[in-house]
């Protein structure tokens, strides 16, 4: 069993409009050293495998099928042991 | 003579449903029926109307859980067979998600849910969609989206306006594709696309909303009355 940990990111040549929106808010706030802001989104799972080659092909799949969208977006994941 | 069947794909949170059906059925006066996403058949449908809505609460990305719905293998092959296909707001989300369609549709530039009525120009009148415009035309259609911002990258861009394949676009009262009149920042001042083959349209506004004075214009009406006259060969005779 493992725990997958992903993260699917707009990918870098797309707007974010609203992580502009967040990073002006916190410049309004005095953060003023904080920057590049861009929202994403996390997602974990559990992965019912026991062969951790099986269990990232199961992820991989389940990213480019539903989870991320590649026209827009790109994703990553981390598979911890469970 | 045998009317024209449109059916009408009814998703979990979808909301104009019932303005596709009343549109076809009693202001075209075709046949319609309503099926429910869980069908796996589309029966004897020729036009597959995918309306707009929150299917599935646009959980994870707009129309990317309905997307997989059982129906939508049956949309995907009656589209490869070169039927037709229109999809209104989600329902162009969907036909995006499905790879119908290139592109995707992205937060509205203004973060904002724009409801307003907007200016399309016809740029292509030569699809089964849009035979009774004429090319140029500016109608007036109501947006309702908070998603509606069409992204593609730029070879693909470039290819769809290449081929013709975009076919309504936002303009300003001068009919000019201006940054102001772009309600959600769409590249292009995109509103509407078809396919290659120009059989699947999807389009962010909703003409199902205009197709009768009583809902204060008719300028849809044309979108509906196209794939009529694309099916049946019959041109309207309503003025």
């Amino acid at each position: 069993m493992y725990k997958a940990i992903i993260t699917v990111r707009l990918r870098p040549s797309i707007l974010d409009p609203e992580g502009k929106a967040i990073e002006q808010a916190l410049q309004s706030l005095d953060f003023s050293a904080l920057s590049g802001l861009r929202v994403g989104k996390y997602i974990e799972m559990n992965v019912e495998a026991t062969e951790r080659d099986v269990a990232e092909q199961m992820v991989d799949a389940a990213c480019g099928k539903l989870l991320a969208n590649p026209v827009m977006e790109d994703y990553s994941y981390e598979l911890h042991e469970a | 003579m045998e009317k024209m069947k449109f059916g009408v794909v009814v998703f979990p949170g979808s909301n104009c449903d019932h303005d596709a059906y009343h549109a076809v059925k009693h202001v075209l006066g075709e046949q319609a029926e309503f099926l429910w996403h869980k069908e796996g058949h589309l029966g004897d449908v020729d036009v597959v109307i995918l309306p707009g809505g929150f299917s599935y609460g646009d959980y994870l990305r707009c129309g990317a859980i309905s997307r997989f719905s059982p129906i939508m293998k049956e949309v995907i092959r009656h589209a490869s067979e070169g039927r037709h296909v229109i999809g209104i707001c989600n329902g162009f989300q969907i036909l995006t998600e499905a790879g119908l369609l290139p592109g995707a549709l992205l937060r509205n530039h203004s973060l904002r849910f724009v409801c307003r009525s907007v200016r399309l120009r016809v740029e292509n009148n030569e699809t089964a969609f849009t035979s009774q415009f004429m090319a140029g035309q500016v109608l007036t259609v109501p947006v309702a989206h908070g998603e509606g911002n069409f992204y593609t990258d730029t070879e693909t861009l470039g290819e769809l306006e290449a081929r013709n394949q975009v076919v309504f676009r936002y303009v300003d009262v001068d009919g000019e594709p201006t940054d102001q009149a772009n309600p959600n920042g769409s590249l292009g001042n995109i509103a509407g696309i078809v396919n290659r083959h120009g059989n699947v349209l999807g389009m962010m506004p909703h003409p199902e909303r205009v197709v009768e004075q009583l809902l204060g214009g008719d300028d849809g009406l044309g979108v509906f009355t196209s794939l009529r006259d694309a099916i049946t060969g019959t041109v309207p005779t309503t003025s």
